[in-house]
Formats: C-alpha cells, sequence, structure tokens
C-alpha cells in the first residue's frame, strides 16, 4: 500500500467499528478528497458520514467542534495545510481550549488531517510546513508519520484518543519515500517493507519515536518527509548514524530522544519548516537542557529558509541531502 | 501614477464611516425607527417555503399592543403559569445581575456582565425551546440558565471562581458552562459558538435524533467570518438550527451601522442565504416565545433553519469595565421606543388580571432575598479576591485526558516554587 491507501484503510477500519465517526472536507465525500485519502467512504458509509463540505475552513472545524460536543467523532479534511488558518481560531480557542476551560465537561476528541509539506512544486500556498504554530498550543497533539505502515496505525490511534490530534500528512511521500533527489527517480513504496500493512486494526502509539536505523555517530531527529532525506544523507555519506522518527511532535518521545543523544554525543535535528521558532528550536533546547555533558559539539539544524515557499527555486529553499552533508561535517568536526 | 496625483473630471471619493444618531450631549429620538403596531405581521405556516418569510426580514413581530393586550396571529396564548414563571425568572435575573454588578464592584470578582433590558429574550428562547435541546449562548444569555433551574449558587461559584466552580476557575466570570443543562461553554472569542451550533444541529440530524440546537450571538459579531459559516452550514445542510441575533443595538462603543444595520436589517441577511428570517420585537417577551417556537417547530420537521433578529437594546454598559456615558446620550435607553421588556410583561399580566403591585413588591422583595442567600452560601467558598493558591496543582490538569510529561515536569517545578 502507499500511504494513501494506508490512510485510507485506516478510515474505513474505524468507520466500520465505531458508528459515530463522520468524514468530511473539500472534496471529501462525493470524489473522496483531493489526494482520495476518503475515496469510497461516502459509498460504504453514506453520505451522512462522509460528506463535502463548503470551502469555509473555520466553518469545517467549527461544525465538527459542534458535532463533538453532541458526542460524534469527526475526522476532518483540510485539502492543504496551507489553508489551515482560517480554521486557526476555532482550533486553538476552542477545540484545543475546551477540555481545560471546562475542566472535562466538554471534550473535543476529533482529527483534523492536512497534507502538507512541500517538494511538489506547490508554490508558497501549497507547501507549508505549519506544524510548530500548533505544537506550541496546549491542549493539542501533533502527529507526522513517515511510512504508510505507520500512516494507519498512527491514524488509528489518533481517532481513538480522546483528544484533538492534528494529522499531518506529509504529501511528498503519500506516493513513495523522497530522499531528496528530486532530479533522480522515485521509488514506489510496493517495493519497500514499511508498505506493508497489515488488514484490520492495530494501531502505532501516539508519543513514541520509531529508532529508524541505530547507530553510534550521531542521533539525527526527523520527522515526516525529512526522516528519508536524512537517511539518504547519511547513507551517502557513509555515517553511522542513529535516526529517530519522532511520529507524534506533542507528545514527544524525550526518553527515546535522551537515550539516543547519550548514546551518541551528537545531535542533528532535520526540519522542512523555516528555522526560525521551528520545532527544531524546541528540539535543540530540549537535547541541550537534557544532554548538555554528554554533548560533543553543539546541536545543529537543518531547516527550510525563514522566506515564504518559493515556486522556481523550491529545490534551494528544500532541505536536501546536501545541505544535510554539511551540517553533518561540522557536528562530526568537533 | 503618484498617489496624490488627482485626475480633473473625476470626484474625489470618499469613504462612508457610519456614525450613530446621537451622541453624548445630543437629545437621543427614536421617531426614525419603525414599530409597527402589535399583532400586524402576518404568520405563515412553520413549514413555509423560507422566501414567504421575507417581508418578515424588515418588519417586527410584535404580539403586545400598547393596552398591554395580546394580539394578532403570533399570539403564542401561553398559558397564566408559563407567563408567571417567564415574568419569575426575569425578574431573578435582573436582581441577580444587580448583586453580581455591586459585587464586582466590592472587588469580589474581576468582570461581570449585565443583560439588563434583554431579559425576555434569552428567558422567553428558553421557554419555547425543550429542556433537551442545546444552547450554544454568547455572554448575555444568562436567563437560559435561569430559565432551566440552574442553581444560582453554582453560577455565583463560577462568577468568583471558588472551590464550587465546576470548571476549577478557568473561565471569565460569566463564561458558565452545563452540559447538563444543555448549555455550551461560552467562549471570549466572540462568534465561535455560532457554527459549533450548527454542528451539533448536523450531528443531531446524523443520528436521527429529534433534539434540535440554538445558536446565539450579537449584532456587532455578525462582522466575523464564524457568522458567514454558521449561515452557510446551516442553509446547506438544511441543519435544524436556530440562529440568534440579538441586535442590542451597541458593540462597546459602537452602534449596529457599524456592523452594517445601515445597510439592511440583520434578519434581512437570511435571505441571501435561502433561510427563513424573522425580526422580533425582543423586548416582547410573547413575540420572541412565538417566533423562537415557530422557529424549533421548523427546525424539528426537518423544514431547516430559522435565522432570528431579537430587536432590542443594551440598557447598561456593556460591562464592568465599560462606561457608556463616553459614547452615548445619557437618556437613550429610556427614549427606546419598545420599553422595558420586565415591566412590560408585568403590565400584561396586570392587564389579565392575575397580578397586582403588591403581589409584584412581594414577589421582587422574596427573589432579592434569595439572590442574597445564595450569594451568602457561595460566598462561604470564597471569592476570587480571596483565593490563594492552594490547589494550584489542579490548573495543570485538563490540558489532556491524560497528563504528558512536559506538563508534569512543570506542574512538579511550579509546586517547587514556592518551597
Ligand atoms: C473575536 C473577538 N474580538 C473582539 C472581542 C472583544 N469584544 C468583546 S464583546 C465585544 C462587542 C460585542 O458586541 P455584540 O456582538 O453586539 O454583543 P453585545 O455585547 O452587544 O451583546 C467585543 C468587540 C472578543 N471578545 N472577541
Amino acid at each position: 500500500m502507499n500511504m494513501i491507501q494506508a490512510l485510507n484503510d485506516a478510515h474505513k477500519v474505524a468507520m466500520r467499528a465505531d458508528e459515530d465517526i463522520v468524514v468530511f472536507g473539500e472534496d471529501a465525500g462525493y470524489f473522496g478528497g483531493v489526494f482520495r485519502v476518503t475515496e469510497g467512504l461516502q459509498q460504504e458509509f453514506g453520505k451522512q458520514r462522509a460528506f463535502d463540505a463548503p470551502i469555509s475552513e473555520n466553518g469545517i472545524a467549527a461544525t465538527a467542534v459542534g458535532m463533538a460536543a453532541y458526542g460524534l467523532k469527526p475526522v476532518i479534511e483540510i485539502q492543504f495545510a496551507d489553508y489551515i488558518y482560517p480554521a486557526y481560531d476555532q482550533i486553538v480557542s476552542e477545540v484545543a481550549k475546551m477540555r481545560y476551560r471546562t475542566a472535562g465537561e466538554w471534550t473535543m476528541p476529533m482529527v483534523i488531517r492536512s497534507p502538507y509539506g512541500g517538494g511538489i512544486y506547490g508554490g508558497q500556498t501549497h507547501s507549508q510546513s505549519p506544524e510548530s504554530l500548533f505544537t506550541h498550543i496546549a491542549g493539542l497533539k501533533v502527529v507526522v508519520p513517515s511510512t504508510p505502515y505507520d500512516a494507519k496505525g498512527l491514524l488509528l490511534a489518533a481517532i481513538e484518543d480522546p483528544d484533538p490530534v492534528i494529522f499531518f500528512e506529509p504529501k511528498r511521500i503519500y506516493n513513495g519515500p523522497f530522499g531528496g533527489h528530486h532530479d533522480q527517480p522515485v521509488e514506489a513504496w510496493a517495493k519497500r517493507p514499511e508498505a506493508e500493512v497489515p488488514e484490520g486494526h492495530y494501531t502505532v502509539p501516539l508519543g513514541k519515536a520509531n529508532v529508524v536505523r541505530e547507530g553510534e555517530a550521531l542521533t539525527v531527529l526527523a520527522y515526516g518527509t525529512m526522516v528519508h532525506v536524512a537517511k539518504t544523507a547519511m547513507e551517502e555519506a557513509g555515517i553511522d548514524a542513529e535516526i529517530l522518527d519522532l511520529r507524534t511532535l506533542v507528545p514527544l518521545d524525550i526518553e527515546a530522544i535522551e537515550a539516543s543523544v547519550k548514546k551518541t554525543g551528537r545531535c542533528l535535528i532535520v526540519h522542512e519548516a523555516p528555522r526560525t521558532s521551528g520545532f527544531g528550536a524546541e528540539l535543540s533546547a530540549l537535547v541541550t537542557e537534557r544532554c548538555f555533558y554528554h554533548l560533543e559539539a553543539p546541536v545543529e539544524r537543518v531547516t527550510g529558509w525563514d522566506t515564504p515557499y518559493p515556486h522556481s527555486y523550491e529545490w534551494t529553499y528544500f532541505p536536501g541531502p546536501a545541505r544535510i552533508k554539511k551540517a553533518l561535517e561540522k557536528v562530526m568536526a568537533q | 501614477m503618484a498617489r496624490d496625483e488627482k485626475r480633473p473630471n473625476r470626484p474625489a471619493l470618499k469613504l462612508h464611516v457610519p456614525e450613530p444618531p446621537y451622541r453624548p450631549g445630543d437629545t437621543p429620538d427614536y421617531s426614525n425607527i419603525e414599530v409597527p403596531a402589535a399583532g400586524e405581521a402576518p404568520r405563515p405556516d412553520s413549514a413555509c417555503d423560507d422566501k414567504e418569510t421575507i417581508p418578515l426580514t424588515t418588519h417586527l413581530v410584535r404580539v403586545l399592543d400598547d393596552d398591554h393586550k395580546a394580539v394578532g396571529p403570533w399570539d403564542p396564548k401561553l398559558s397564566v403559569d408559563v407567563l408567571k414563571k417567564i415574568y419569575r425568572d426575569m425578574v431573578t435575573v435582573r436582581v441577580f445581575d444587580d448583586r453580581m454588578y455591586r459585587a464586582q464592584r466590592q472587588g469580589k470578582t474581576s468582570f461581570y456582565m449585565k443583560c439588563t433590558g434583554e431579559e425576555a429574550i434569552a428567558i422567553s428562547a428558553a421557554a419555547a425551546m425543550d429542556s433537551e435541546d442545546i444552547h450554544f449562548p454568547t455572554y448575555r444569555q444568562q436567563g437560559l440558565l435561569v430559565y432551566r433551574g440552574y442553581p444560582l449558587v453554582k453560577m455565583m461559584c463560577q462568577i468568583y471562581s471558588n472551590a464550587g466552580d465546576h470548571m476549577k476557575g478557568r473561565q471569565l466570570p460569566i463564561m458558565y458552562s452545563d452540559k447538563e443543562k444543555g448549555f455550551f461553554s461560552i467562549s471570549g472569542n466572540l462568534a465561535t459558538q455560532y457554527p459549533q451550533a450548527v454542528g451539533w444541529a448536523m450531528a443531531s440530524a446524523i443520528k436521527g435524533d429529534s433534539r434540535i440546537a440554538m445558536g446565539w450571538i450579537g449584532d456587532g459579531a455578525t462582522a466575523e467570518g464564524d457568522f458567514h459559516a454558521a449561515m452557510t452550514f446551516a442553509s446547506v445542510y438544511q441543519a435544524p438550527v436556530i440562529l440568534a441575533c440579538v441586535n442590542n443595538q451597541w458593540a462597546i462603543s459602537s452602534f449596529s451601522g457599524i456592523a452594517g444595520a445601515e445597510q439592511a436589517t440583520f434578519a434581512s441577511r437570511a435571505v441571501g442565504y435561502g433561510m427563513a428570517g424573522l425580526r422580533v420585537d425582543g423586548n416582547d417577551v410573547l413575540a420572541v416565545y412565538a417566533a423562537t417556537r415557530w422557529a424549533a417547530e421548523r427546525a424539528r420537521s426537518n423544514n431547516g433553519p430559522t435565522f432570528i433578529e431579537f430587536f432590542t437594546y443594551r440598557a447598561e454598559g456593556h460591562s464592568t469595565s465599560d462606561d457608556p456615558t463616553g459614547y452615548r446620550p445619557k437618556e437613550e435607553s429610556e427614549a427606546w421606543p419598545l420599553g422595558d421588556p420586565v415591566l412590560r410583561l408585568k403590565n400584561h399580566l396586570i392587564a389579565l388580571g392575575e397580578w397586582d403591585e403588591d403581589q409584584d413588591k412581594g414577589q421582587e422583595e422574596e427573589l432579592t432575598a434569595m439572590v442574597r442567600a445564595a450569594q451568602k452560601e457561595a460566598e462561604k467558598l470564597g471569592v476570587l479576591s480571596d483565593q490563594g493558591d492552594e490547589g494550584k496543582e489542579t490548573m495543570f490538569e485538563d490540558v489532556y485526558a491524560d497528563m504528558p510529561w512536559h506538563i508534569a515536569e512543570q506542574r512538579d517545578a511550579a509546586l517547587k516554587e514556592g518551597e
């Protein structure tokens, strides 16, 4: 399965088991979404449970709040993460705060799914990585899968979670892992073991990182598309890196991070989002606070630049293997 | 072209900034407001095509006439018992508001908002709905809770953020919430609850339930994007929802023209969405009841949502933080042509021969004593100003269902800070 099929399968497994799950979003009903993640749901579960929404992201998020208050479990799709901003107030002021402000009287179990990230020639309005805007908000959980197996298991865990989950899907790797070389052919998921997605129900727990590759020389922290790019870069550099796929940004698997950095003594953080106040800043601070005396070198970040996402200079913007290798040299030199 | 380069043959453009007709020092005169006679508005069937309500979006549904009689097709013909219950609750809210306003002035809490002049709306709407229906209120609908029999002590504990506040002191005073009573948590962010009400109603329809929702908004907040999202979703999915707009003429210091009232009535916004719309005398208990009942019937029988503008006047300041004499004439509320809703209902009861001044005085004394007793009871659990930091660890609870490590660490750090 590719990641789209895995996510689609997760929806079906969840919706078959729980009649209170409803799925909606722009084009998400009849057609199954522009990326086809919700394909077939309306056909199987009917229009009452999978339907198209008006082009109103705040309306989508707000009606989901009402539905969650009723006792349903909405799984909503924001067509591109770049369009989540109109819904931002509902997510930040309502979804995130409801349990807290009512001391648990009203809760907001829902999943807000959205394709995110660059590397698809999407220009600035189809490429952004806004995850840190949400990791900064108490009350939200933030998940980013990097493989079809994880995507299905994490989405099922997110749907079953009692708290609201922002689920960012790296659209660059919907169809296959991407090592960061846009001029080289991309392998299909079908050729990878992570694409072996079991039938039926299983979950990948939220808050648990995945050690993608064990190693001794340094720890690489990444998530989403960057897990694959970092892997490529480390292989090309021929370095014995330990690569952690964080999978969940909030709550974060601090134990796994600490254990790894204390073992290797070096840490490199890779994400697509811009550098300033990006999630890498949080990771860097945590690693410094917790592992300072184990560090052989300063923590290094590889990120997108602090500019809007440029269309024609996409590959200058995108943190590819070359930029990662350069940072790697810096971390290893000390 | 340079910005200051003028083109000679064209008129210079001007920005229109609406101004209210009267400012402090002016003598208010509301003869410009058209007040149709009570009983004049036709009452279409609640299952009618939405277009049949178009004339009612610029008219004003009124039932109580100048002789305090109920007249016309919208007369809901309420029993005397219901009328008395509504009246009692209206007076309760007024007494409650006064006590809590004073409590704020005494430094017992940080903030309070009265609904003086608007009591008929929440209370009569609550009466017209089923107790199982849900409200997504804004902050001037304390009447909903009072009508539904919510203990005044609990409301006060919330205002004092004391140990009796079931929201653990997390909300601004008056931002009540009660699931049992079908009263959704109030947000400080205006308009957010409006499309949420639509979502709840959609969920009820999805599940084949029979309960409906009512969403609330002020005239000023209709300018928010959420208002339009609510209208769109309600109309698109024909959600079983009533969308109420309380037009009390003022949004803090901005008159309703700043939200578009100069161009069209708020009620007429329903027309563009293909939704039934009603414009209702909000100071007329019977009109509010009848309109809400009509809309509830419509929603309950899958005939779609209704948008109702309740036309009223905010007789007091916006909140304890507001001084209205800075932006409107002092005498404006007395000049308001629709009168005081409490007085109008009282006069109606008297006209029916069901009430007299002695009874009225007796009831007022009784309710004042009741509110006072409740206040005493609530204050036993403390007021905001004397809340210490006992139990401060609870501020780290309920962020998530289970406490994640980073919040647990911060809780431990906070608890150590005092040591
Ligand atoms: C999103 C948002 N913007 C601004 C405010 C500040 N604010 C609180 S009440 C208010 C006026 C609201 O007026 P209206 O909607 O007419 O309701 P009313 O107070 O008259 O009942 C404003 C601007 C807010 N609470 N939320």
